[in-house]
């Protein structure tokens, strides 16, 4: 039996191979090493999520009808007997109720669909704070990027089909945002919706985007990363022997294409559950798209409640004097929504996908690296993450006030208050508490490297003294904690030669010094064999 | 070095190194399945185990869609689906698991090194690629000896206009008439009966006590063949009667309003949100999508929140049988700003004037 299945296999293999010269492919792939670290498993849930929405997206699309035909509903939900509603969300309501595991499919889809975004959005928060975007992994990172971008895409086009009155309702926000665009905006807005909002052709247009452009476009990229990833191998963090010019791990095949592969059994499983317990967007209880009613506490899904925590945010009159919305030569410049959905949101994402160029500029460091940072190790870069997030999650929380205010009792204005000076104090106070705690933990770092561990042996010696034994660390303990980069300040030229001409290029040069001296002026050396030599010597 | 917080220039001693040596790779500790053969016959059931779950859960799956019936009744549909979802959960959760644990328990766990190459492609292999280049730049004529530079040229336009023969049409189509002045006006003409949303029944004036609200539509609306949902999204009104004594009424709009009833856009003039929200104390409307808040005692002025313009009124009057009618369109265009707002803004008027004179 065995051996009549080699023969089998080796048979297929040499007619595969005499056609595709594949053996190479096989010889490169099936024993490439991947370092392990749980970390590295966010992409994963990521590339899962994405598969699950495929499949399941698959299943959705044999029964949901893109158009804004209006139908009268006749079907089993009592309440929604007799109401007129688009196709669109007569289908949606026949798969949810007529088609058996139809239900489970919309929530398997809607479910990874968050899933999806959070993992990207996760994985992301990782590759920044461990450094993992330096070189040769900026033009990766680039793709990550354009792949998170297209994931808000494809979560927004989605949740708009079922053209229930939620979704309804955020279309109409991105109408008039697209309107508020000066001069252009009208016209992109009747562009986008085929004459005037909601129109009859919106839905048709989403569910190509949905269904073609955007999947197509992430798989192409998903691709791209992947590729790049193989091309560059994987990153690994600090440790015995594990070197920029080396990678340490274990063999894609078989380990790899178990735990990988098993991995992504558990995130599908896992989606199937929640699926299968947790309902979300029922959107039979919203009822279809009307554009006269609108109900409390309705939130959009959580990847957009940033945009609406920005539009919230803003103030329509600022200090009650200043207008918001400009009225000169007979047009109209809405600041009140141009800065918090259009600037605000192209300056964050602006500088998240320049931040690798941002930080070489500071470092100078032109060589590759491929062990990644400890977090504490990078002070100002994990400063600028986390004032990053908690720009990111005021904005959410402004998106979600009402229901903080209902929650906990507070004032809706209050709170609103609060943000729109939160927004400019905390990320501040985050950064620099951050950066201290980092550098902190640097010091600790260094505690431990020259006096080792605490044991909590307290010994009397004979001249009465007590003291605290203490266990020095391994070399592997110790290689951790001494094993990174100490970059200083950049040097650059004068501005003037010896004969006094101005140099050219001095300003740029100028200004990646200062933005070098941002990063580095403080900084902790790691421990040098010199220094651990003395504090020995000393306790001795 | 310059500002470090520790300075480490000390005179160095010879017999230290500048910085630690990397110890190597860890020692690697077997794993008890490694080295206890009952250990690895236990963690072999454990992952036949998994699978034979992952089994289970497909049967349960499949048994699930094929036994359980759907009827009416929402639980049912629901527990068909619950079901369902379960055993497509102990489906994947068993393979899941079972592989992962087979990889972590019984596969070879040694850590092994493989060295990376510098991505920077030879400095021969670049020449080449430079030489290739320029080899194929030549024999094209696109510079060197034989230059052709009118190719070039003409080749360039060609493929850089050649995309709009496409995009042009397309895009030209997919905005309709692209008449945005449409922005600019609502179904509401004068005499039109303000109707209740969403049955269309007409409105007295008796009918609206002091501190209540209604959702009102434009009558006819619900009777339109074409655009209904685009009239409706921009016609919606919120009909409202205070106690006059608590409401300002600048002189311009002084007959605009009819004993204490007032009329006002329920667009919302921030993004075009429904303000749906009435408080009847503060008189205050709140849109719930980003909390504008206006104040309808006082013009719909805007009290907090993103909206920097009040709602529209819509002037009203009430007709002979005792119905709130309008007097005409809103004087400016309802809703979110846009560019040209002000000029639909004078447009509007026009149109008013020429249809008559107001009560």
């Amino acid at each position: 039996m065995g051996a009549r299945v080699n023969t089998a296999a080796a048979g297929t293999a040499n007619w595969v191979d005499e056609r595709t010269s594949i053996g190479g492919f096989v010889k490169f792939f099936a024993r490439k090493l991947f370092p392990d670290h749980w970390s590295f498993m966010l992409g994963e849930i990521a590339l899962y999520s994405f598969v699950v929405l495929l499949l399941s997206g698959v299943f959705l699309t044999a029964f949901f009808v893109p158009s804004m035909t209006i139908v009268e509903y006749d079907g089993p939900l009592a309440t929604m007997q007799g109401v007129e509603m688009s196709e669109a969300f007569a289908s949606t309501l026949h798969m949810s109720f007529e088609v058996p595991g139809g239900l489970l499919m919309r929530q398997i889809h809607h479910w990874s669909a968050l899933l999806f975004t959070a993992a990207i959005v996760t994985h992301m928060a990782r590759v920044f704070f461990t450094g993992a975007f330096r070189k040769p992994r900026e033009l990766n990172w680039l793709v990550g990027f354009t792949l998170m971008i297209l994931s808000l895409a494809a979560g927004f086009s989605g949740y708009s089909l079922p053209d229930d009155v939620l979704s309804g309702n955020g279309l109409r926000i991105i109408e008039g945002v697209t309107r508020s665009i000066p001069i252009v905006g009208e016209y992109i807005s009747y562009w986008i919706f085929g004459g005037e909002f909601p129109g009859e052709i919106l839905i048709p247009r989403l569910f190509t985007m949905h269904v073609l452009l955007v999947p197509g476009l992430i798989l192409v990229l998903v691709a791209l990363h992947l590729f790049l990833v193989f091309l560059h191998k994987h990153t690994q963090y600090p440790g015995g022997g594990r070197k920029d010019t080396n990678v340490v791990g274990l063999p894609l095949f078989p380990v790899y294409t178990a735990k990988a592969g098993g991995f992504f059994f558990v995130v599908f499983g896992i989606i199937a559950l929640v699926a299968a317990i947790f309902t979300i967007n029922p959107v039979w209880n919203y009822g279809p798209y009307d554009p006269s009613p609108v109900s409390a506490g309705t939130q959009p899904d959580w990847y957009i409640l940033f945009v609406d925590g920005a539009l919230r945010l803003m103030p329509g009159w600022l200090f009650d004097i200043i207008p918001m919305e400009w009225e000169f030569w007979g047009y109209t410049l809405s600041l009140n929504i141009l800065i918090p959905a259009l600037i605000l949101p192209g300056l964050f994402f602006g500088f998240l996908a320049l931040y690798p160029w941002i930080e070489a500029w500071a470092t100078g460091d032109r060589g590759e690296k491929h062990v990644l940072d400890r977090p504490r190790n990078a002070p100002v870069r994990t400063g600028i993450g986390v004032a990053l997030i908690s720009f990111y999650v005021i904005l959410v929380m402004e998106g979600s006030n009402d229901i903080i205010a209902n929650l906990f009792h507070l004032s809706l204005n209050d709170l609103t208050y609060f943000f729109r000076i939160g927004i400019f104090v905390i990320p501040a106070l985050a950064f620099w508490i951050t950066r201290r705690l980092a550098i902190g933990l640097q010091r600790k770092d260094r505690e431990l490297v020259l006096h080792g561990k605490e044991t909590g042996r307290i010994v009397r010696h004979e001249h009465g003294e007590y003291q605290e034994v203490h266990e020095p660390l391994t070399d592997q303990e110790r290689w951790i904690l001494v094993s990174y980069d100490d970059i200083a300040p950049l040097e650059i030229e004068p501005e003037y030669n010896d004969r006094g001409v101005r140099r050219k290029g001095y300003r740029w040069d100028h200004f990646k010094q200062r933005l070098s001296r941002i990063y580095f002026e403080k900084r902790i050396s790691p421990v040098t064999p010199e220094e651990l030599a003395e504090a020995q010597h000393a306790h001795h | 070095m310059s500002t470090t917080e520790n300075p480490t220039s000390h005179e160095s001693e010879h017999t230290t190194p500048e910085s630690f040596e990397d110890p190597g790779l860890p020692y690697h500790r077997p794993r008890r399945a490694d080295v206890d053969p009952k250990a690895e016959k236990k963690a072999e059931r454990q992952v036949a185990a998994l699978f034979a779950v992952s089994i289970v859960g497909t049967i349960v799956a499949i048994g699930s869609y094929m036994a359980l019936d759907m009827t009416d009744e929402i639980d049912s549909i629901r527990f068909v689906n619950m079901m369902i979802g379960l055993g497509i959960f102990l489906a994947m959760i068993g393979i899941g698991f079972g592989a992962i644990h087979w990889a972590k328990t019984l596969m070879r766990d040694h850590e092994m090194v493989e060295e990376r190459h510098a991505l920077r492609s030879s400095e021969e292999s670049r020449a080449g690629a430079i030489q290739n280049l320029k080899d194929g730049v030549e024999d094209s004529g696109i510079s060197g000896v034989k230059r052709r530079p009118v190719l070039v040229g003409t080749g360039l336009s060609a493929l850089l206009l050649a995309p709009l023969a496409v995009l042009w049409p397309q895009i030209g189509n997919m905005g309709a008439d692209w008449n945005t002045s449409n922005f600019g006006h609502t179904m509401w003409r004068k005499g039109m009966r303000l109707t209740r949303d969403p049955d269309g029944t007409p409105i007295k004036a008796s009918d609206v006590t002091i501190g209540s609200a209604f959702h009102v539509i434009p009558e006819g609306l619900n009777e339109l063949e074409h655009h209904k949902i685009e009239e409706k999204a921009k016609a919606v009104v919120l009909l409202l009667r205070l106690d006059p004594r608590d409401l300002k009424i600048p002189d311009d709009r002084k007959d605009w309003s009819f004993d204490g009833i007032v009329a006002y856009s329920k667009i919302c003039t921030h993004v075009g949100c429904p303000v749906a929200l009435y408080e009847q104390q503060t008189h205050h409307l709140l849109c719930p999508c980003h909390q504008s808040t206006f104040d309808v005692s006082d013009g719909a002025k805007v009290v907090f929140g993103p909206a920097k313009r009040p709602l529209p009124q819509l002037p009203i009057a009430v007709d002979d049988e005792g119905y709130i009618i309008a007097q005409s369109d809103f004087h400016e265009p309802i809703g979110p700003s846009y560019w040209t707002r002000l000029k639909d803004t004078s447009d509007g008027m026009h149109a008013d004037d020429s249809e008559g004179s107001s009560h």
